[in-house]
């Protein structure tokens, strides 16, 4: 059985700081997304599970020359192998091309039996990728997973939806997308850490995959993109907590929050 | 004619969609479809179009037994086409957002997930969302001719609607049922909580060592008459459950009245408080970006603030 787990990595997204509303990007590190580390426990914990499982760990990234030690962490975290399709044109690109990159990439390995996303990326949060994969490559989809196991000829996972808690199973080949309730992701020892480096990496390109560069292109025109503004009075109440609580609540009086 | 499509599977957020997308509609002079899926839709066609619908596509075929997204989608785009739809907007539910991707490739579109705020500008519709993991709020406008837009729930507010033509069509649909199965399905358990709509919230984080000290964030909120919300580790940590988080992955709030109680005010939950009325802070870190935030700031220890808060407010 193989499973690929497909990995976004994004800036570490503690450290974006904000300047005129402005986000300042400069040097800021890439790492496993949070919810992808999820989406590869949930198959390592598989693997241990069942007989004969292969983990790939597959990226779309831009040539920044950094992804093979980001993606290090996938591996060390226990994929067997990783994928990482590379290509200058994805540094601006959006959902639909990723889609169609991992797509293309994952025909080009051999398929899969089962496609582990998670729910959304750390930054973006979109959570297109997922179903527009299995869209193009015509799978059964079970998104939002905190728990899922292989059942031999397919996968079962349960969900909670809006208001609804869903028990459901699909065939292989299926694409399934994971919340960050259905696992603690492990921290890699230093043993495996040392490992992740000797596993195997393949690195292909757009045309390796017949794409045109083009074809990365987005579809949506980012029009503008600030942080929000806010206006609070930040006024701070002093005093022991006795001080502190009439101070508030006084407060909360002439604002009209209380005995209106 | 060119339309405006809408759908969701949710009556309630499908009235919100029906009455916005009216008057989008009026704006790029397009008319407005709605599309009404599953077993028992025919019942919602009636009130799609006072909410603003001029064509309702409705469909009760056994294969979107189970919405599930794949046949979903495969139904909406049939009808998409059938109706000569430029815009689609669905709800950014869960299961919205699963039917989103779907859709959008099924379509050829480009889509825009989690919106919170949309207007026309320039003759177009644009879509306004969190980006960079909720650090700065982006406007988008895509590109491709059909557009995908998945809505959050409650981001417009309904006045009084304007009454479409409703004419009901059930259009012949080439469907295939899901090979994902239904193994079981049952409404969720615990207290239903409607973080977006409460007036007053108490907002619980790290702060609290222990989930036996929560006992003191639930006397303040009977004290304020407010729901409790928390930040995603401590629903992680189960202490509270997942519906309660508040932000990026969770509940967009905009109360009148909201409370952080340890809580150090990152990024992934600020964006679900933003929106409030008046804030006020209670963290023993004086640094903590929360304060940025607060309109009234209190530095303490939360085990001596909290209970004398409740003490005064019970004394009013």
């Amino acid at each position: 059985m193989k499973i690929i787990v497909c990995v976004k990595t994004n800036m570490d997204l503690q450290m974006v700081r904000i300047k005129n509303r402005e986000p300042v990007l400069e040097a800021i590190p890439y790492k496993v997304g949070d919810l992808e580390k999820n989406a590869l426990e949930a198959a390592i914990q598989i693997k241990e599970s069942v007989a004969d499982v292969t983990v790939v760990a597959l990226t779309v990234a831009e040539a920044n020359g950094k992804i093979r030690e980001t993606m290090k962490e996938a591996l060390a975290i226990g994929a067997d192998e990783a994928v990482i399709v590379v290509d200058p044109a994805l540094a601006a690109t959006d959902q639909a091309a990723v889609a169609a990159v991992i797509a293309k990439a994952v025909q080009k390995v051999g398929g899969a039996d089962l496609l582990l996303f998670g729910e959304g990326s750390t930054d973006n949060y979109s959570g297109q990728v997922g179903s527009r994969v299995a869209e193009l490559l015509g799978l059964p989809q079970i998104g939002y997973a905190r728990k899922v196991e292989a059942t031999g000829s397919g996968v079962r996972a349960e969900r909670s939806m809006d208001d609804m808690v869903e028990t459901l199973e699909a065939p292989f080949p299926a694409a399934v997308t994971v919340v960050s309730e259905i696992n603690e992701p492990r921290i890699p020892s230093l043993m495996n850490i040392m490992k992740a480096g000797k596993k195997p990496v393949t690195e292909l390109t757009l045309a390796d995959l017949g794409l045109e560069q083009a074809e990365a292109a987005p579809q949506k025109a980012v029009l503008s993109n600030l942080a929000e503004e806010q206006d609070r009075k930040h006024i701070m109440l002093d005093g022991d907590a006795a001080a502190q609580a009439a101070g508030l609540v006084d407060a909360l009086i002439k604002e009209g929050v209380l005995g209106r | 004619m060119a339309e405006i499509l809408i759908y969701s599977d949710k009556p309630e957020a499908a009235r919100e969609l029906a009455f916005k997308g009216r008057q989008f509609a009026a704006e790029l002079g397009l008319g407005l479809s709605a599309a009404a899926l599953g077993p028992g839709a025919e019942g919602s066609a009636a009130e799609l179009a006072a909410f603003g619908a001029d064509t309702i596509y409705v469909s009760e075929d056994v294969a979107l037994e189970g919405l599930h997204p794949d046949v979903v989608a495969d139904a909406l785009a049939q009808i998409a086409v059938q109706a000569g739809a430029t815009h689609v907007l669905i709800s950014s539910s869960r299961r919205g957002k699963e039917l989103a991707g779907r859709l959008a490739q099924k379509l050829g579109a480009g889509a825009l997930s989690d919106v919170n705020a949309m207007a026309v500008k320039e003759g177009a519709l644009i879509g306004g969302r969190y980006a960079l993991g909720g650090n700065t709020v982006a406007e988008e406008r895509i590109e491709t001719a059909v557009k995908v837009f998945a809505v959050m729930p409650k981001t417009f507010e309904i006045g009084e609607p304007t009454a479409g033509a409703g004419n009901v069509v059930k259009p012949a649909l080439a469907l295939t049922p899901s090979a994902v199965k239904v193994v079981e399905r049952r409404a969720r358990e615990g207290q239903a909580v409607n973080l977006d709509a409460a007036p007053r919230i108490v907002g619980v984080g790290r702060g609290f060592g222990k989930r036996e000290d929560l006992d003191l964030a639930n006397a303040l909120a009977g004290a304020l008459e407010a729901e409790v919300g928390c930040t995603k580790s401590l629903a992680d940590f189960e202490w509270l459950p997942e519906e309660r988080i508040i932000g990026l992955s969770g509940a967009k709030t905009k109360p009148d009245f909201y409370i952080a109680l340890g809580i150090s005010g990152q990024i992934q939950h600020t964006v679900g408080i933003s929106q409030s009325k008046l804030i006020a802070a209670v963290n023993k870190d004086k640094e903590a970006p929360i304060f940025q935030l607060a309109d009234y700031g209190i530095v303490g220890d939360l085990f001596q603030v909290v209970p004398a808060l409740v003490e005064r407010l019970k004394s009013l």
